[in-house]
């Protein structure tokens, strides 16, 4: 045995837990993230699931893994690269080994290392870590033995027993970062409160990781520690975008007063969504999964004439489908929350990965002038936020707003500070006053926001007819006088434009920066991560991210005018930076375009932005 | 409050002199005074088409929608608020064809909708196309040789979707066409009713067998729950169960008596016999039936999803957002 471990102090790290689709490493992560979060850090996380449901065990396809980034200060992204590795077969070392760092500890479990797993990952000799040139170091465990040597005594059967092997793993990760093992008892404990042999099985076999570890000293110099230094006081628990959002769509139905309704039909990534909302039936929510994504959005186009917050929720392709109801909602002048959870494209495209690459499509994929707000969430726990001013958009404005996040920021989790609904601003939709019985018209606008009044069905003195044929501006019959038609399409433009958003805000070297980094939703993580490393190395650069791109903030070209080089980093090939060039002159930024349905890689970025810099 | 007619009435309507869908409107107006629902408590959601003007003559609310999208956009109003009387109208090309989808679901799903269906086997507004009920063989501007396709019959869509609804009138049988309107809206759940309605100026004559009164004397057979299945300009022909199918037989000839006539049964669950009432008069020797042909009770889909919100209200202790976050794993820093 060696003497007392040196602990080494550490600002950040990132873990990656990888193994069989049906390991269990999303809940070991997820674990991990909640102990380190519960202490104080900060934390983000992202899955990467397989795009099979059910790959044969142990083959390449079916690896799964989860990446935890804790810090002691606010971390932005899940990690380009992990510090430790956790690999429970020889297919996730084989598939996952490119995320580790050259300095990266990795922890396999040797029993999953046998020549028929060899094969099934398609090593050809019987020493892989040899055979990948691996010269990292390795804590290489029989877990598989000790998790049943453990449980010997418990009466459970060999595949329960193998299932606790992520808590194997995640006890010898609590011991390498000395965390605190009685908050994961807690949390097993409620977890299976209903199973509490399960709990009581998962909590030994923790603690056997963990003692493990301890004992051995396993193949490592040294633990580590990450103290927190920033603390925000409060109650947080772990969200992910899409729960974030489904949050979002409550709390403002709350607020508003109304029954939340939404439309949809499932469709990935978005589909969580639907499911998370479908759970919260005491809350009064009503969800009707329709027949096709048409009818997901045109029920919602009725939920919001009947006096509902309606909300249709989809990805990409079903955005193609609910473009004509969407246009209904537009002409009618109706609100509604369209979510896009976008994904890679274009057609069926890559489902479970990620792309910016909707933005032009929502903008301007609709026949006739079609004008809507766009907004886009710029991190898990942002889209309780964005979802929540969408809803309030739409409510106060009488219109259809969309709200666009992406399957990373979806899937993706935070730390969420639990929100108080009292602090946030109340909802008032624009129902039509009673004293303007008899003399009022669908098409009567509030002389300063043009946002025109909405009379719900029910309310005596208010029947109207609403449609998708052009009305009368002042009695709202079907008209097709040209006069009229320009007219409307005219304040239907303006009541966009006049809908107040926040101006733009600049990070970093404000005054003095040689770049300006500009981009929007779901990528503001890792460009901010990416502005950080830079300034570090004593670059002068400033980020400037959009979550309101329609209408874009007032301050916009002045901001982006401001600075001699400017970079618009999208996941897409340029779609804001063109939206941004019709709606700026002599915008002429320097563009960085990546469409690999990953997220970005901060070094990719600095690397990118400091030529251009130096250009 | 007693209601008239005038009191759903609402501007001029602007179809071709003679179109069916006037008289249609005429029986509407009088069936929903006579139903006795507010105006306001009423909403017509229609989709594109001649026939799908109809809202906007209309003293109640209502939506002039997108093709085909009527009875989604009608699903999601039903659901949002079931005390609305909700009223549905598309015609064959937006209720069948490009809104097929949506029919035979919301049938499935059986939403408490009074769902119309004004059948003139074409496209009128976009002049003169066939239609999914135009007969094989039609000749129309789209189809100069004829169609080389066969036409859907309403009911086998609407019986195929598990409906528990359906039922049939003469666009100009004032008095048949308000008896189905009123028994759709007092039945519970999707009503699909098929109006046969004609279009004067592109596919005029295509109800001609019984349009007139004297053609539904002679070429159709009112059908009535309880009541033998009997029709002819005397009463003396009936309808009578014959190995699979039905048969028609002369009351008095071959020993046939009155007794011996099938009785209609609009409330079995079983739709075989019923479906067979509703494909009748297809130039097979049949009448065609009007009236309510079947009519059964079953779970409404928004009645289900009310019941299911107040069943969980009753099980679950969060009920509000507040209470909702404390329901997630929760850790404080402090």
């Amino acid at each position: 045995m060696a003497e007392e471990m040196i602990v080494k102090e550490l600002d950040q790290v990132v873990v990656r837990f990888s193994g069989d689709s049906g390991d269990g490493m999303q809940l070991a992560g997820n674990l991990f993230s909640t102990i380190s979060a519960t202490v104080g850090n900060d934390i983000s996380t992202f899955p990467d699931y397989p795009a099979d449901i059910r790959a044969p065990q142990g083959s390449l396809t079916g690896v799964s893994g989860f990446q935890v980034h804790i810090g002691a200060e606010k971390v932005f992204t899940p990690g380009d690269e992990c510090d430790v590795l956790v690999a429970m077969n020889a297919a996730a070392l084989k598939t996952q080994y490119k995320f580790a760092k050259s300095t990266a500890c990795i922890i396999i479990d040797t029993d999953c290392f046998q020549k028929s797993d060899l094969e099934k990952a398609a090593f050809t000799t019987d020493n892989p870590i040899e055979e990948m040139g691996i010269k990292n170091d390795v804590i290489a465990a029989p877990i598989s033995q000790m998790v049943k040597d453990c449980l010997a005594d418990s009466g459970m059967d060999n595949k329960s027993m193998l299932k606790c092997r992520n808590m194997f793993a995640l006890g010898l990760v609590c011991w390498l970062f000395n965390r605190d093992l009685t908050i994961a008892e807690n949390f097993l404990r409620e977890k299976f409160a209903k199973k509490p042999a399960i709990a009581e099985a998962n909590i030994k076999v923790i603690h056997a990781g963990y003692d493990y570890g301890h004992n051995t000293h396993s193949s490592v110099a040294h633990t580590y520690r990450i103290e927190s230094k920033t603390v925000n006081p409060g109650k947080y628990m772990d969200i992910t975008g899409n729960k974030a959002t489904a949050y979002g769509f409550i709390a403002a139905a709350e607020k508003a007063g109304l029954k939340l309704y939404l439309g949809s039909y499932p469709i990935t990534p978005a589909t969580d969504v639907l499911h998370e909302l479908s759970k919260h039936k005491s809350l009064g929510v009503v969800t009707v999964q329709c027949e096709d994504e048409i009818a997901g959005c045109a029920s919602a186009v009725g939920a919001s004439y009947a006096g509902a917050l309606a909300v249709t929720s989809t990805s990409g392709p079903g955005i193609c489908l609910k473009s004509e109801a969407m246009n209904l909602a537009v002409i009618m002048e109706l609100p509604l929350v369209v979510l896009d959870v976008q994904r890679g494209g274009p057609a069926t495209g890559l489902p479970t990965k990620s792309e910016q690459t909707d933005l032009l499509q929502v903008l301007f994929g609709r026949n006739g002038e079609s004008p809507m707000p766009v907004l886009a969430a710029t991190s898990p726990t942002d889209c309780f936020d964005a979802a929540y001013e969408a809803s309030k958009m739409a409510l106060e404005h009488m219109t259809p707003v969309i709200l666009m996040t992406d399957a990373y920021v979806a899937n993706g989790s935070a730390a969420f500070k639990l929100p108080n609904l009292a602090d946030y601003p109340a909802i008032n939709p624009p129902y039509v006053p009673e004293e303007l019985k008899g003399s009022w018209t669908p098409y009567l606008r509030d002389a300063e926001t043009g946002v025109r009044y909405w009379a719900v069905p029910g309310r005596e003195g208010f029947q109207h007819i609403l449609g998708g044929l052009e009305k009368d501006n002042k009695t709202g019959a079907i008209s097709t006088d040209p006069e009229n038609h320009d007219l409307m399409t005219r304040l239907r433009q303006d009541k966009i434009n006049k809908i107040p958003v926040p101006d733009l805000e600049v990070l970093g070297d404000k005054d003095d920066a040689d770049l300006l980094i500009v981009g929007f939703g779901g990528t503001y993580g890792h460009l901010h991560a990416a502005m950080d490393e830079m300034r570090a190395a004593g670059k002068k650069v400033a980020l400037a991210h959009f979550k309101y791109i329609n209408p874009l903030p007032k301050n916009t070209a002045s901001v982006l005018g401001k600075y001699k080089k400017v970079v618009v980093a999208e996941q897409n090939m340029g779609q804001l930076a063109g939206w941004l060039r019709m709606k700026i002159d002599n915008f002429v930024p320097y563009q960085f375009n990546q469409v690999k349905g990953q997220p970005f890689v901060v070094s990719e970025l600095v690397e990118a932005f400091n030529e251009i810099i130096n250009k | 409050m007693a209601y008239t007619a005038q009191d759903f009435k609402k501007g001029q309507p602007r179809w071709c002199p003679g179109c069916g869908d006037h008289f249609f409107l005429a029986s509407l107006h009088k069936a929903m005074a006579e139903i006795g629902i507010d105006p306001w408590n009423t909403a017509v959601i229609s989709g594109i088409g001649c026939s799908s003007r109809l809202p906007h003559y209309m003293a109640t609310y209502g939506m002039n929608t997108i093709h085909g999208r009527a009875a989604a956009i009608a699903t999601g109003c039903k659901v949002t608020n079931p005390n609305l009387a909700v009223w549905q109208v598309s015609g064959d090309g937006d209720g069948l064809a490009i809104g097929g989808n949506h029919f035979i679901h919301a049938n499935r799903r059986n939403i408490n909708l009074n769902m119309i269906l004004l059948n003139n086997r074409i496209y009128g507004l976009t002049k003169g196309q066939y239609s999914p009920t135009s007969p094989r063989g039609f000749v129309s501007k789209s189809s100069p040789y004829g169609t080389v396709e066969d036409p859907f019959r309403p009911a086998e869509l609407c019986f195929g979707a598990r409906g528990h609804f359906f039922a049939r009138a003469v666009a100009t049988d004032a008095p048949g066409t308000v008896d189905i309107l009123k028994a759709a809206y007092n039945h519970k759940g999707a009503a699909v009713c098929e109006i046969l309605q004609n279009c004067v100026i592109f596919n005029n004559g295509t109800h001609d067998n019984v349009y007139s009164k004297e053609g539904r004397a002679k070429n159709a057979i009112y059908v009535e729950h309880g009541k033998p299945l009997i029709f002819g300009e005397n009463n003396e022909f009936g309808l009578m169960q014959e190995g699979f199918g039905l048969k028609v037989v002369k009351i008095g000839e071959n020993g046939v008596t009155e007794a011996d006539i099938l009785v209609h049964d609009a409330h079995c669950e079983d739709n075989t016999l019923q479906l067979k009432l509703a494909l009748m008069g297809n130039g097979d020797g049949f009448p065609v039936a009007l009236g309510v042909i079947r009519d059964v009770d079953a779970p409404t889909y928004d009645d289900s999803v009310t019941a299911q919100i107040e069943e969980v209200k009753a099980t679950k202790k969060y009920h509000n957002f507040a209470e909702l976050l404390e329901t997630n794993d929760i850790w404080e820093v402090k």
